[in-house]
């Protein structure tokens, strides 16, 4: 040591160490003082400045400790911490080393169920739109609690007394201690894997608030938000309200509340029922009333009352329109028959009997013509033929021969010339009564004579 | 009504509808009949399902999922 008075930095800092290791007033300190600069390290270890008005400390609280609270350091919050402190050798900084931390004022649980409540709220796991009605006539009732205890109890003979047509099932779980917020998940998650179950109560009976606590652990309200079945939480007693309640869908003050909210009343049915049956019956007697009444009203009324007023109308009707008909068809016929008249009239200037008798008297009128015509022609032809007669009576060569001529025939031709004759031959000669055969002898022409 | 059983709660809220049906006054009266017995038949269906059940039925189902009939009043291996 004499030759070189100089430490070195780690030599001086190990002794530094070796004195506060060495301290029993450094070990298992309690101290009290208010949270800053907490960092929640992704390892589970937890780094905050522990001060008062006065002064602060670098702490540190490593994962083995920190995973014990149950509820989550904030800056500001005033705590009572136990600890070590010691020096880390490798900055020279002493630090305090948390082993247990509790808030300083409330208790550690209810801060710890604030915290979680406030959390699951701002992630919306209480909203109302969450919330499934429960069903009304449930067949399937789980019940996820102890299996021995008041709660299975009560929630049975409950059910059986108000309607025993549900059938209970239990998923047991632990409900207190270590072992209990596990053990309901797992039953919870059982229940709707059953696949039946209609209507679910998840609870317990009462206790203190480290008894309850397991309803206000974060996966029993995780595992109580994603379960499809409608669950009613039904936690201790009246006044116990574990977060459990809030994330179920109906929260019942006890396990007994639970199960009448589960069940409807069977006595409260049979009234249901009752008063069914009475509505039906009063319903169907009103409407028979009322059609009857309707009915009474339809055959008192005027027009079935008294029918030949309803057709009264049309016959008087009918009467006015014959009688329009008929005037109607006289004026026709008469206008008709005027003009019939008219035309036969007309017609009958045109007749052909008119006609008939002038032609007729044309007819007379030319007979008469014709006839005076044919009677003249008649005494003309005849006075002619009668002159001609007279003339013929006066040329008529017997006439003549009267007189004394006669005529010559030879070979029957009138023989007017001596020149055709032959002595010898045989000629007639005509007379006015006769005739006489002659033979000539001699033929003497007036300029000589031939012999 | 048919006569393949029909839920409970089936029955119920078809006798609800029938009866609102027959109260709303506007159905025939031929209608009002067949709905007035039907309702009937309903109650009377209803009624003997809530008569029928007089045991309740209880059972555990344990961590294998296996059930098992449950008395409440003898479970006694567990604290709470």
């Amino acid at each position: 040591m004499t030759g070189n008075p100089y430490l070195s930095v780690q030599a001086l800092s190990k002794y530094i160490k070796r004195k506060f290791d060495a301290d029993p007033h450094l070990r298992n300190v309690f101290v009290k003082g208010e949270l800053s600069n907490v960092k929640s390290h992704p390892s589970g270890h937890i780094y905050f400045t522990l001060k008062d008005d006065k002064s602060r400390i670098q702490s540190a609280m490593f994962r083995s400790s920190a995973a014990q609270l149950k509820f989550r350091p904030e800056n500001g919050m005033n705590v009572l911490i136990t600890g070590d402190v010691t020096v880390y050798e490798t900055t020279g900084n002493y630090q305090l080393y948390v082993q247990s931390m509790q808030p300083d004022g409330i208790g550690e649980l209810y801060l710890a169920f604030e915290q979680l409540k406030e959390s699951l709220d701002k992630e919306g796991l209480f909203d109302a739109r969450w919330k499934s009605s429960l069903p009304a006539f449930p067949q399937k009732i789980g019940v996820v609690t102890a299996q021995s205890g008041a709660a299975i109890q009560d929630i049975c003979s409950t059910i059986a007394r108000r309607y025993p047509l549900a059938e209970i099932i239990l998923f047991p779980a632990v409900v207190q201690g270590a072992q209990a917020a596990p053990s309901i998940v797992q039953s919870i998650e059982q229940a709707e894997a059953h696949g039946s179950i209609d209507v679910l109560i998840v609870g317990r009976g009462g206790g203190s608030i480290e008894d309850l606590w397991a309803f206000n652990e974060e996966i029993v309200a995780r595992a109580i938000f994603s379960c499809r079945i409608p669950i009613i939480s039904a936690v201790g007693h009246e006044t116990d309200t574990t977060i459990a309640d809030f994330v179920s869908d109906r929260r019942a003050p006890t396990p007994t509340a639970a199960a009448e909210m589960a069940v409807p009343a069977r006595d409260e049915l049979f009234e249901r029922l009752l008063d069914r049956k009475r509505a039906l019956y009063n319903a169907l007697s009103n409407q028979m009333k009322h059609e009857r009444k309707r009915l009474m009203t339809l055959q008192t009324s005027y027009p079935l009352q008294f029918p030949e007023r309803l057709y009264r109308p049309f016959t008087e009707k009918l009467i006015g329109l014959e009688g329009r008909l008929q005037r109607s068809s006289q004026a026709i016929t008469s206008q008709r028959a005027s003009e019939l008249q008219r035309l036969s009239s007309m017609l009958s200037t045109f007749a052909p009997e008119q006609r008939i008798k002038e032609e007729q008297r044309n007819v007379t009128l030319l007979t008469e013509r014709l006839t005076r015509a044919v009677q003249h022609d008649v005494r003309i032809r005849s006075e002619r033929f009668q002159a001609s007669i007279r003339m013929l009576q006066a040329l008529n060569p017997l006439n003549v021969m009267e007189r004394g001529y006669s005529i010559v025939y030879q070979d029957g031709v009138v023989a007017n010339s001596v020149t055709s004759m032959e002595v010898g031959k045989s000629i007639h000669i005509k007379l006015q009564d006769g005739t006489a055969e002659a033979l000539v002898q001699s033929i003497t022409t007036n300029d000589r004579e031939e012999k | 009504m048919g006569k393949e059983p029909i839920r409970f709660e089936e029955a119920m809220l078809q006798l609800e509808d029938v009866v609102q049906k027959l109260e709303s006054g506007d159905v025939p009266l031929e209608d009002a009949i067949t709905l007035y017995k039907q309702g009937m038949e309903l109650t009377a269906y209803c009624h003997g399902k809530l008569q029928d059940a007089e045991k309740q039925l209880i059972s555990i189902i344990d961590k294998d999922g296996n059930a098992s009939p449950f008395d409440p009043t003898k479970g006694t291996d567990q604290h709470a």
